[in-house]
């Protein structure tokens, strides 16, 4: 069991390293969309099927998409004239290592806030439990997570507009 | 005896791996599934290849190919030992890792699509709860593998073809997930079987499909065209047009990786429609009651060679759509009516039994539809050409 | 309403494959090798010599004026005057050619060698499944390959020929009119000048024409 997780996290971590460290940008994206599957893996593993798949169809097939078009879009994709690497990697060392033990941190107190015996990692969570939830209780974030999505895609929408405007 | 002839597959299955000891049989036997997948799916890739040629050739005056085999049946097998034998040519500033992945990555999601389809009675590989949605999120990851093929390539042409490609297919993408999403509200559950059975009922001997309920009709015609956007196939194939960008994103493959494409291509085709069977045509069931004595893989693989004939019958028919006219359609015209579709089938099931939400339902989609035609797909009428440099 | 060109247009290309299995103006397809089409009768591809009779040699009409060596444009036409004479359709002593050569790979089929030959002696043929192995001689057809006779000729272009044949036929008969004009009036001056012996013209005269006519009769 605990094997099929560890190759996961591998792949996961790697995909992540990968998307670090590689010089050629398209790359770096193809190796995002790796950690982003490993992810989805991840989910799947823990039974919950609904995130697994939401997860592969927004992440890798929007997301990754998303992210490459803007690389190709914009210069990205051309080998950047200085360093790749950052000039403070200090800097970075620190923010990164406050961000894990933060995680870490909740992680570990969510685990403490189960009653003692619990062996199963999640209990089984249908689609239809998470849409009733999304129905009942959480109907609030759902419609202003609703009005926020409605506002980017005008403002989109109004951008494009502009733009085709703008040059006439 | 009928029965036996249904489940002769799973039947045949259980009896092969009888032979192995009890650990190792249920893995066997996902296993014996997958190859029967890859087995049967390749060889019905070849007799739509066969059928697309000789019908085309057929539906433009001439005949297809005819000096391969008798009438021409053996083309495929030529076919193929012409892609196994070529010389597979990388260009030397391509990139050669993504060049080689795109191909494979493109074959192993459309295969994984066919895991969750239920092919016959108790036939599905995996009998997931989420099984819709596995198919789409599956489906979404393909075109990755496009823009993964146009970009590594470092060949300009290759690359618009792969971004057009990519947008259509992005922009296809949510009318074949809302379409498809009226008949998951209707029958409740993401899970392929319940949804075939909740078609395999028969009143007066005709069946329950959804294509026969209005919103259902409208739903699959939304979906049909959704579908043959997402395959990148005629009328919709401008990524890969012959004509205009040599193939487009796979312009610099050639050899095995040509044909595994191909393959890909039209091994989607079938999958997406055997999506569409499944949710609107019923999937393995009869379309009268009295036929059902035929098995009910028979019914499906059926189902989808129908789809593919008209698949192949409107390539014949309609001229390639430009990439706005494309791009307009989806935005203006399918999305806005796959809404709608959504609310009426909502209101189909608030209504009740009864003549009246037949009547309801579907006068609002054909005024929907006239109303939509006229002001979505209006021409634009050109004033004077502005032109716009690039920075 | 939208879709309904795209209705007619499924119904067009359905009517054609379900045509195409039962009627031939919805298949026009021709299978090459096993059928083949009708030529129309102004085909035309690579020209040949016409010849009258049975011996090759002998009837070939040609008379080596070289006027289509000189107008083919690409200059295909090579020939070789002959240095003695032998007897044309007409009876008359002709030069022929002893060495005419087309280069069919440089023809280009315009047909002006046949439009200004004087004596339709180059006609056009209509065989094209001349391809060869052998690529410098095989293409370049000398005298005997190119003669071919009149009834071949018949069997290509019948209306063609026949009206060949009729305008030949025309000014051959011409020709015996002005060859027998020509006689009687050689007569007439061989009878004037035999006048002084009076007693000899009068039976002259009237044996001349005798004479005359089984001579032409022969000449035919």
């Amino acid at each position: 069991m605990s094997f099929v997780l560890y190759i996961l996290a591998a792949l996961t971590v790697a995909g992540g390293l990968a998307a670090v460290l590689l010089k050629n940008t398209v790359h770096c994206a193809l190796a995002l969309t790796v950690a982003f599957a490993g992810l989805a893996l991840l989910f799947l593993e823990l039974d919950a099927q609904f995130a697994g798949f939401a997860q592969i169809l927004i992440y890798i097939g929007a997301v990754a998409i998303l992210v490459v078009f803007a690389i190709l879009l914009t210069r990205g994709s051309e080998t950047p004239k200085g360093s790749a690497y950052s000039h403070s990697p200090l800097v970075g060392l620190v923010i990164a290592a406050c961000v894990f033990a933060v995680l870490g941190w909740a992680v570990l107190h969510s685990t403490a806030q189960l009653p003692p015996g619990t062996t199963s990692a999640t209990p089984t969570v249908t689609v239809a439990d998470i849409g009733n939830a999304l129905m009942t209780r959480y109907v609030l974030p759902l419609e202003i997570v609703a009005l926020l999505l409605t506002a980017a895609l005008i403002g989109a929408v109004i951008v494009a507009m502009h733009e085709k405007e703008g040059s006439r | 005896m009928i029965e036996k002839a249904d489940q002769i597959f799973v039947l045949l299955g259980h009896w092969l791996v009888s032979f192995l000891p009890a650990a190792l049989q249920q893995p066997a036997l996902v296993l014996l599934a997958v190859v029967a997948i890859i087995v049967t799916f390749p060889a019905l890739f070849a007799i739509t290849v066969l059928l697309e040629r000789k019908g085309l050739g057929r539906m433009q005056n001439r005949y297809g190919p005819n000096r391969v085999g008798p009438y021409g049946l053996f083309q495929p097998v030529a076919d193929g030992i012409k892609s196994l034998t070529k010389e597979d040519i990388v260009p030397l500033s391509a990139d050669a890792v993504v060049h080689f992945l795109a191909p494979v990555l493109l074959v192993v999601v459309v295969f994984m699509g066919y895991a969750v389809l239920p092919i016959g009675r108790n036939m599905t590989l995996v009998n997931l709860d989420a099984g819709i949605l596995f198919f789409f999120a599956i489906g979404a990851s393909s075109e990755l593998s496009v823009f993964m093929a146009g970009w590594s390539s470092r060949n300009k042409y290759s690359l618009l073809g792969a971004m057009r490609a990519v947008a259509q297919m992005i922009s296809y993408e949510v009318p074949l997930l809302m379409s498809s999403l009226a008949v998951v509200m209707i029958t409740g559950s993401l899970n392929a079987n319940r949804i075939v059975d909740a078609q395999n009922q028969y009143t007066y001997g005709l069946p329950h499909w959804y294509i026969f309920t209005p919103w259902g009709f409208a739903g699959f015609l939304l979906f049909a065209v959704a579908a043959t956007a997402e395959t990148n196939r005629s009328p919709f194939d401008l990524p890969e047009g012959e004509s205009e960008l040599v193939a487009g994103y796979f312009t610099e493959y050639s050899g095995f990786k040509f044909a595994l494409f191909f393959l890909g291509e039209y091994v989607g085709m079938m999958g997406i429609s055997g999506l569409g069977t499944t949710l609107f045509l019923g999937g393995y069931s009869a379309p009268l009651q009295v036929l059902g004595f035929v098995p009910s893989w028979a019914w499906f693989i059926g189902k989808i060679m129908l789809s593919m004939c008209v698949f192949i019958w409107v390539r014949g028919t309609l001229p390639r759509l430009r990439q706005d006219q494309l791009m307009n359609f989806a935005w203006k015209f399918v999305l806005p009516l796959s809404l709608l579709n959504l609310f009426v089938a909502a209101a189909w099931r608030f209504m009740g039994q009864g003549f009246l939400r037949w009547v309801v339902c579907s006068a609002v989609l054909l005024i929907a539809y006239v109303v939509m035609a006229r002001v979505g797909m209006k021409r634009e009428h050109f004033g004077p050409r502005s032109y716009r440099y690039a920075e | 309403m939208l879709g309904e060109g795209i209705l007619k247009g499924l119904g067009e290309t359905a009517r054609n494959f379900a045509g195409s299995f039962v009627s031939k103006e919805r298949l026009t397809t021709i299978q090459y090798p096993e059928e083949r089409a009708e030529p129309i009768e102004a085909t035309r591809d690579f020209p040949f010599l016409v010849y009258d009779g049975n011996d090759w040699e002998a009837g070939l009409r040609c008379v080596a004026c070289q006027i289509c060596e000189k107008e083919c444009p690409p200059k295909c036409i090579y020939i070789v005057k002959s240095t003695d004479k032998k007897p044309d359709a007409l009876g008359k002593p002709q030069i022929y050619p002893t060495r005419f050569d087309i280069d069919i790979s440089v023809c280009m089929s315009c047909q002006i060698c046949v439009e200004v030959c004087p004596f339709e002696a180059i006609k056009m043929d209509t065989e094209f499944e001349l391809s060869t192995t052998d690529r410098f001689g095989g293409l370049l057809y000398d005298r005997a390959q190119l003669a071919r006779s009149n009834e071949y000729y018949h069997s290509i272009h019948p209306t063609e020929a026949a009206e060949v044949d009729a305008r030949l036929a025309e000014e051959k008969v011409k020709a015996d009119e002005k060859a027998k004009a020509a006689a009687a009036a050689a007569a007439a001056k061989a009878a004037a000048a035999a006048k002084p012996a009076v007693a000899a013209a009068v039976p002259a005269s009237s044996e001349e024409p005798a004479t005359k006519k089984p001579e032409a009769e022969t000449q035919k």
